[in-house]
């Protein structure tokens, strides 16, 4: 596989990546070699006072945390369109004609004209309030 | 063996071992957090295809927001993992045919991956605009190549994605949304536009009757 | 050609999208009230795009968008369908919404933007553009299913529909994504172009195996058909009704323009997959609803069945073959229409019933009611001489026209043996002891769609199956 010039940009992240990988896999496999150990079902058992914990941690949630989270993925995915749009649309080096400008200004108007009236149903039908 | 080719086989391997680990492991948690990695796996290789805006997106919205609510469902919702995994063995030697099928064909795909010569031809021809773009290594990198084509040649497919987002707003809302009855909200303009008037009363009191 | 050139050509999907939006910001705008105008203004809308598409001549065709759209006779005629069908939907579900305290003004939204989708589909002819209209349609559809959320069943039937249907969209992007590694394009022509210059197609034949694997679970055939009886049995009963009838139609018009339009050099891979899926359609239609106690799990083994027959035309893969498809599913819509009207008018004090059982004795307690379901039963089975009946010889004929004459075969003993559980329906209505009476008050809506559709299947068919015959026909030829 040749490497293009680009991916030599990326070289500290690969190397940042094998210094986490080692540094991780280290941690766990030194105190495995060289700790002493000696186990015992008591160290495993919950240190609590009191009596034991007698119910699960999950339990029913509000279903408000869930439509903020799904509202945000849903912005997050429109959110994305922009940055090529943001990026090509005035760039002088990619040498874009005045049509190119003008199509692409109005294609993304309508999109978010689209994602605005999304944005008004959900204000107007009261999401975005927390109660 | 050159860098590339090594991080290539980091990355697949790490994206298949996950991915494997993600239905394997009991812990459903744990699930999710090898999809974390799987996904950041295919970043890696979306970088080496030279895909960098589209790995970046795989971050961003993948790890950085799908994945985060699945681990807030699982981790939060009152769901018995356990029982859900009942039959899985049962269903296994189905499962198993049809993925031995799958991957005979895929197989045999790979074996005859010689596309007609002529196809070449077609090959170069259909997207306008973006074969200069891609052939061209001081041209725009990926990001700008998206978007030289994203909102014009592809404009429509631009704004179906947009309805496509509309639908997914509004059934957010319909699935999940009710209005509570009886809940006392804070309504900022009542309270700046209150006046005296509606809040006190003067009363003159006469000594010795109440009121 | 300009923008507007080209969105000219598409003024019935961007009336329904622009349509759908506003209609959406004046539901919220009204509040609480909003849900029967909105629905009105929505079936409006609709019946609209209808008559515009009907009043539009196409010549031609002409393709549109770098080769992603396709608006000929074939699209037309499927649009025209598929639209007529989600208005009539729209309206037979007002008085259940109602009555079930339902009625919300993103229901009718959510039919228009699928019929949107829906309308992008059958004129799709890109692969692209194949899965984002798929995509658009589904995901409302998706939603309708769980409309009811707070009902059990209906939000599992929601969660099924959707967990399979990802499934399944993962199976066809997955396979035009191998069609695409091999063809170079995703445009339909250009694919086409790349199966005839001969060669090795068997990457382009894997691609195909799992794109047909993807379309045969939106048209629910076996052995894709899991979902379905229970997402008809689970789903709100006028949303089952909408699902029968407009998503069917498209995803049908869809499957014969993706294996005709690009794959027809590939026919001799494609047929053998298409005639066992038809086979084993018709098999699980006939054998599997003949235990079923719930009219409307009933008809969804129906509606598998009746997917086989129209498969048994598509895979005859000639032009009269996909007008018999057409011509089949025209047919079939309006059955399916009047049917559940039908089912729709089941009521009682306590509510909705849905079992065959409350059926009993219908002819002694409402005898029109009857007799309108019978004459549809009858049809559904193919009885001559109602419309079932021509729906399935036209498809036959063009099965043996194309030398498969085993397969029409098959169909015609399927037919005689899923006549029986409709029989069994009709035995039930006119020889057993009467159940407790339906409510009479059933609304004008649903006695107008059950009759004019029982009326269409005899007397009017007379007078309309000549201009049915002519515009599918037209429109087959369109597409070869």
């Amino acid at each position: 596989m040749a490497t293009p010039d680009f991916l030599l940009d990326y070289l500290p992240i690969l190397v940042f990546l094998g210094l986490a990988l080692a540094l991780g896999i280290g941690f766990l496999a030194v105190p495995a070699l060289i700790a002493p150990s000696e186990p015992d079902p008591e160290k495993l058992s919950t240190y609590e006072c009191g009596f034991n914990a007698f119910d699960d941690a999950r339990m029913k949630f509000d279903v408000q945390f869930y439509i903020v989270a799904i509202l945000f993925i849903i912005v997050d995915l429109d959110v994305a369109f922009l940055f090529p749009w943001a990026v090509a649309l005035f760039n002088p080096e990619l040498g874009t004609d005045r049509d190119f400008q003008l199509f692409a200004f109005w294609s993304m108007f309508v999109f978010l004209a689209v994602f605005a009236i999304g944005f008004l149903y959900e204000w107007k039908k009261g999401a975005l309030e927390w109660r | 063996m050159p860098i590339g080719t090594a991080a290539f086989l980091l990355f697949s391997a790490a994206a298949i071992l996950s991915g494997l680990m993600v239905i394997a492991s009991r812990n459903p948690v744990h699930s999710v957090l090898f999809l974390i990695a799987a996904f950041i796996s295919a970043a890696g290789l979306f970088v080496l295809m030279g895909a960098e805006y589209l790995a970046m997106l795989l971050l961003v919205v993948y790890v950085g927001a799908v994945a985060v609510l699945f681990l807030f469902v699982v981790m939060m919702l009152d769901v018995d993992f356990v029982e859900l995994k009942q039959g899985f063995l049962q269903y296994m030697p189905v499962a198993a045919t049809v993925a031995v099928v799958v991957v005979v064909e895929l197989i045999m795909a790979v074996a005859v991956w010689t596309a007609p010569s002529d196809a070449e031809i077609a090959r170069a021809h259909p997207a306008p605009r973006a074969p200069e773009i891609v052939a061209d290594p001081a041209g725009p990198n990926n990001i700008e190549a998206l978007g030289l084509i994203l909102y014009t040649d592809y404009a429509h497919y631009f704004q179906i994605a947009g309805i496509v987002l509309l639908v997914a707003m509004i059934g957010a809302i319909v699935m999940t949304f009710r209005v509570r009855e009886g809940v006392r909200r804070q309504d900022v303009a009542r309270q700046v536009g209150r006046r005296r008037e509606e809040a006190v009363e003067l009363v003159k009191v006469k000594t010795g009757q109440g009121i | 050609m300009g923008v507007f050139e080209t969105l000219s050509f598409f003024v019935p999907e961007l009336l329904l999208a622009v349509g759908a939006m506003a209609l959406l910001i004046a539901g919220v705008y009204m509040g609480e009230r909003s849900a029967r105008p909105i629905a009105l203004a929505s079936a409006a809308l609709l019946l609209a795009a209808c008559v515009i598409v009907l009043l539009t001549p196409v010549g031609g065709g002409q393709t549109l968008f770098a080769g992603a759209f396709r608006i000929d006779a074939f699209s037309s005629f499927a649009k025209a369908i598929v639209f007529a069908a989600a208005a009539v939907a729209i309206l037979m579900s007002d008085r259940y919404l109602a009555g079930e305290q339902l009625g919300r003004f993103e229901y009718p939204v959510l039919i228009v933007l699928a019929a949107f989708g829906m309308g992008l589909m059958v004129s799709a002819t890109d692969l692209i553009a194949l899965y984002m209209a798929v995509e658009t349609q589904s995901l409302a559809l998706y939603i309708l299913a769980a409309f009811n959320r707070d009902s059990r069943r209906s939000t599992e039937a929601g969660l099924k529909y959707f967990v399979l249907g990802a499934l399944s969209s993962g199976l066809l992007l997955y396979g035009a994504s191998l069609i695409y590694g091999f063809a170079g394009s995703t445009r339909f022509d250009e694919i086409a172009r790349v199966a005839a210059m001969g060669g090795d197609n068997l990457g382009l034949a894997v691609g195909l195996v799992f794109l047909i694997a993807g379309l045969a679970f939106k048209v629910s055939a076996a052995p894709f058909h899991m979902w379905t009886p229970d997402v008809y049995e689970g789903a709100p009963t006028p949303v089952t009704a909408f699902f029968a009838a407009a998503p069917k139609f498209a995803a049908m018009a869809l499957f014969a323009r993706a294996m005709s339009a690009p794959f027809l050099e590939l026919i001799d891979d494609w047929r053998p997959i298409i005639a066992i899926i038809a086979v084993a359609s018709m098999a699980v239609g006939a054998f599997s609803a003949i235990v079923q106690t719930n009219i409307k799990r009933l008809m969804a083994y129906s509606s598998i069945g009746h997917m086989g027959y129209a498969l048994i035309g598509l895979a005859a893969g000639t032009a009269e073959g996909v007008s018999s498809v057409l011509i089949y599913m025209a047919i079939y819509v309006v059955m399916t229409v009047g049917t559940f009207a039908c089912i729709l008018m089941m009521r009682r004090r306590g509510g909705m019933t849905e079992a065959i059982a409350d059926l009993s004795g219908l002819s002694q307690t409402n005898a029109p009611f009857a007799l309108i379901l019978t004459v549809l039963l009858f049809s559904l089975a193919g009885v001559p001489p109602l419309a079932g009946f021509f729906g399935k010889w036209f498809v036959f004929f063009a099965a043996v026209n194309a030398d498969l004459v085993w397969l029409a075969a098959i169909g015609a003993v399927m037919s005689v043996i899923s006549a029986y559980y409709y029989l069994r329906v009709v035995w039930i209505m006119w020889f057993d002891e009467p159940a407790p009476a339906f409510e009479r008050e059933s609304g004008p809506v649903l006695g107008a769609a059950s009759s004019i559709s029982a009326l269409l299947m005899f007397p009017g068919l007379v007078v309309f199956i000549g201009a049915l015959v002519a515009a599918a026909e037209k429109a087959a030829a369109s597409l070869f």
